[in-house]
C-alpha cells in the first residue's frame, strides 16, 4: 500500500527544518516584518552545527552553537529592516547569497574540502521513538506559539505591532523592540532547522545543502496564513510530497521528476487557497 | 574632499567600499595579503589570459542582468531566472540537433526558440501573479525547480550522448554554433546581450513605454492613476525578462562546449550575480552593465586569487552579497514586491 503508516512516518521526519523555519518565519510576518532570509539563516544553522559537533564531539553544543549562530546572523535583517528601515525582500535576498557564500568559504578554509564534508567521527542527534528530539521540539513549538499568539498578552501586542504598528506604540508598545525579538526567534529557530537538517535528517554538510527549502517555509507561511497550525499543516504537505517523492523513486521514477515534487505540489497548494481566498473581500498577503 | 565625501556618502560607493574592506579583513584573518589578493583578482580577470574568460563570464551575467533588470525596474523580481535560462539552454540544443535546415539558420532557430521557451516559462509565472494571486517573487522561483529537474532529466536520458558517462546531450553538428573571436571562447553572444542592453538604455530613456516602467517602480499607485495597466506591463517585462535569460541559455548551448551539459549552467550562479548586479544599479541600464562586468571582473578572477594566494574564490562571492547587505539597508523600494496586496494595503493606510 502507498499510503501507510511508513509514508506518513518519513513525511513526519522530512518536515520537521520547514516547521522549525516556517514558525519563525510566521511570528515575523505576524509582526509586520516579512523575513525571506529564512533559507540563509537555516544554512549557516547547518555549517555551525557541524562544525561545533564535529570541534567538540557533542551534537547538543552543535544545536546550540546553531541557534546562536542563526540568531546573530538574523540581526543583519534586523538592524537593517527595523532600524535603519532599509528593504527587507532585499536584505532576505542578499543574506541568502551571504550565507551560500560564507558556508562555502569557510567549508574550504576549516576543513579544507569542497562541495561535501562527511566524516564518520561527526556525532548526528540521536532518534527518540524514530524521531530526533529536535522533532518534538517542534510540535511544542508549534503549540506553543498558537497559544502565545491566541492567548497571551505578548502575542496580542505582537499581532498589534504587526497590524497597527502606530495604535501599538501609542499604547507605550515598542514596535521596533517586538519585530526584533521575533527576528531573533526566527533566528534561533532556523538555526534548529538547519541543525536538524544536518545532524538529524543526515550527518555532514553540503555546500547549499538547504536547496530551498527555506523557501518552501515562507510558502508555508503565506500557505498557513502566519497561524502556526496552518503553518503546521502547509508544513506537513511538503513533509508528504518528499516523502512520497522517495516512495516513488523507489518505484522507478527518475529521480529529477520525484525531486521538484514538492515545489510543484507547493506552487499548486498555493494556486488553491490563494483563488480562494482572494474571492473574499479581505486580502492577507506579506507584510512589508 | 567635499567631492569624495559626497561620494562616499551614495549608498552605492559607500556599499561597494564597505564590501572591500570587509573583505579585506576576511583576507588579513586567513593570514592572506589583502593587496596581494585583491591585486591578482584584477590581474588575473584583465591581464591577457584573463580577459577572454572575463568577457565569455561576462556575457551570462550581463544577459541574467539585464534579464532580472528590466522588471525590477518596475518594482518586479524575477527569481526564476535558472529555469528560465536553462530551459531557453535545452529547447536550443534540441534545435540545434534536429534542425533540417542549414547550419546558418538553424543557429538563428536556435537562439529564437530559446528565447521563446525562456520567455513562455517567464510568462507562466507572470500569470500565476495576475490571475492566481502568487506574488511574483515567489511564484517565479516555485517554478523554476521543476524547469531545471526537467532539463537533467532530458539531458540525462532521452538526450543523452551515447556512450559517455557524463550527463550531457550529444555536440551539435558542425557550424551550428555562434562565430567565436579568434581563438578565444567569447563569441556572437556577447555581441547580442550587448544590444540588448543598448536596447535596453534606449526604451529607458528615450521611450514612452521606459518611463511608464520607471514611473511604476518608482510609485505604483501614481501610475496605476495615470493609466498603467499593471497586468500587462507585468506579462510584458516579464516575457522580455525570461526571453533574455533564455538568450542566455541558448547563447551558452550554442558556444564552447557546444552541446548542453546539465547543472553547466546554473553551477555558477548567474541568475544570483545577475540579480546582484541588477540590485546595486537599481536596474538603471547603464548601471547594470558596469555592475555586471565588476562582478564578472570578481568570479573570474577570483580563481586567479586562488591559486596565487590560497585564498577560496568564494570569497568572491562574499564580497557581492556583503555589498548588497549594506546596500539593502540604505535602499528604499516602494512596496511593490506584492503585487496587489501590497498596494491595496498601501491604499488602506493612506485612506
Amino acid at each position: 500500500m502507498f499510503l501507510d503508516s511508513d509514508l506518513l512516518m518519513s513525511a513526519l521526519r522530512a518536515l520537521t527544518p520547514i516547521l522549525l523555519a516556517a514558525l519563525g518565519g510566521a511570528l515575523c510576518e505576524r509582526a509586520g516584518v516579512f523575513n525571506i532570509g529564512l533559507e540563509g539563516m537555516m544554512l549557516m544553522g547547518c555549517f555551525t552545527s557541524v562544525a561545533t559537533s564535529w570541534f567538540t564531539g557533542s551534537p547538543w553544543l552543535g544545536v546550540l552553537a546553531a541557534a546562536l549562530a542563526a540568531a546573530a546572523y538574523s540581526l543583519i535583517l534586523a538592524v537593517g529592516a527595523v532600524t535603519l528601515r532599509g528593504d527587507a525582500v532585499v536584505l532576505g535576498i542578499a543574506m541568502n547569497l551571504l550565507a551560500v557564500g560564507l558556508t562555502s568559504f569557510l567549508l574550504r578554509t576549516v576543513f579544507g574540502v569542497q562541495g561535501t564534508f562527511d566524516d564518520p567521527s561527526l556525532a548526528g542527534l540521536p532518534l527518540v521513538g524514530g524521531f530526533s528530539p529536535l522533532a518534538y521540539l517542534s510540535w511544542a513549538a508549534v503549540a506553543v506559539a498558537a497559544l502565545l499568539l491566541s492567548r497571551h498578552v505578548w502575542g496580542l501586542r505582537l499581532r498589534g505591532v504587526g497590524e497597527a504598528p502606530d495604535a501599538a506604540a501609542t499604547l507605550g508598545v515598542s514596535p521596533a523592540r517586538y519585530q526584533y525579538g521575533v527576528i531573533l526567534l526566527s533566528g534561533v529557530l532556523c538555526g534548529l532547522a538547519g541543525a536538524q537538517l544536518a545532524l538529524g535528517n543526515v550527518t555532514l554538510f553540503t555546500e547549499n545543502m538547504t536547496a530551498g527549502r527555506g523557501w518552501i517555509a515562507v510558502v508555508a507561511v503565506m500557505l498557513g496564513r502566519a497561524a502556526p497550525l496552518g503553518v503546521l499543516l502547509a508544513a506537513l504537505l511538503f513533509g508528504l510530497a518528499e516523502a512520497a517523492g522517495f516512495r516513488l523513486q523507489g518505484l522507478g521514477l527518475p529521480q529529477q521528476a520525484t525531486d521538484s515534487a514538492p515545489y510543484v505540489v507547493t506552487l499548486g497548494a498555493l494556486f488553491l487557497t490563494t483563488a480562494r481566498r482572494r474571492r473574499r473581500p479581505r486580502t492577507t498577503g506579506a507584510v512589508q | 574632499m567635499t567631492r569624495i565625501s559626497g561620494a562616499l556618502r551614495s549608498p552605492l560607493a559607500f556599499s561597494v567600499l564597505a564590501g572591500l574592506v570587509i573583505g579585506a579583513l576576511i583576507l588579513l584573518g586567513t593570514g592572506a595579503d589583502p593587496v596581494t589578493a585583491y591585486e591578482a583578482v584584477l590581474t588575473g580577470a584583465l591581464g591577457g589570459d584573463g580577459i577572454g574568460s572575463t568577457l565569455t563570464t561576462a556575457t551570462s551575467v550581463l544577459g541574467l542582468a539585464l534579464a532580472l533588470a528590466i522588471p525590477l525596474r518596475a518594482g518586479l523580481i524575477n527569481l526564476g531566472g535558472d529555469g528560465q535560462m536553462v530551459l531557453g539552454g535545452i529547447t536550443a540544443a534540441v534545435t540545434g540537433l534536429y534542425s533540417p535546415l542549414p547550419a546558418p539558420l538553424t543557429v538563428a532557430a536556435a537562439l529564437l526558440a530559446g528565447m521563446a521557451a525562456g520567455a513562455g516559462y517567464a510568462v507562466l509565472a507572470a500569470l500565476c501573479e495576475n490571475r492566481l494571486g502568487v506574488p511574483l517573487l515567489v511564484s517565479s522561483l516555485l517554478l523554476s525547480y521543476p524547469a531545471v529537474s526537467l532539463a537533467s532529466y532530458l539531458a540525462r536520458y532521452p538526450l543523452k550522448e551515447p556512450g559517455s558517462s557524463l550527463p550531457q546531450t550529444r555536440a551539435l553538428p558542425d557550424g551550428v554554433a555562434l562565430p567565436a573571436f579568434g581563438d578565444s571562447t567569447v563569441t556572437l553572444g556577447l555581441v547580442l546581450v550587448a544590444l540588448a542592453a543598448a536596447a535596453y538604455w534606449f526604451t529607458d530613456r528615450r521611450t514612452a513605454v521606459g518611463y511608464e516602467i520607471r514611473m511604476t517602480g518608482l510609485n505604483p499607485r501614481f501610475s496605476a492613476y495615470a493609466g498603467v495597466e499593471r497586468r500587462g506591463l507585468t506579462l510584458k517585462l516579464m516575457s522580455v525578462s525570461g526571453g533574455l535569460a533564455g538568450l542566455v541559455g541558448a547563447i551558452g548551448v550554442l558556444s564552447f562546449p557546444y552541446r548542453f551539459v546539465d547543472g553547466s549552467l546554473t553551477a555558477p550562479g548567474y541568475t544570483w550575480t545577475g540579480l546582484t548586479a541588477a540590485l546595486l544599479a537599481a536596474a538603471a541600464p547603464l548601471g547594470t552593465v558596469i555592475a555586471a562586468f565588476f562582478f564578472a571582473v570578481l568570479q573570474v578572477g577570483g580563481l586567479a586569487m586562488e591559486r596565487t594566494t590560497e585564498v577560496p574564490r568564494e570569497l568572491t562571492q562574499v564580497l557581492q552579497a556583503i555589498v548588497i547587505v549594506f546596500l539593502a539597508a540604505r535602499l528604499r523600494f516602494p512596496s511593490r514586491w506584492f503585487g496587489r496586496s501590497a498596494i491595496r494595503r498601501k491604499e488602506k493606510e493612506t485612506v
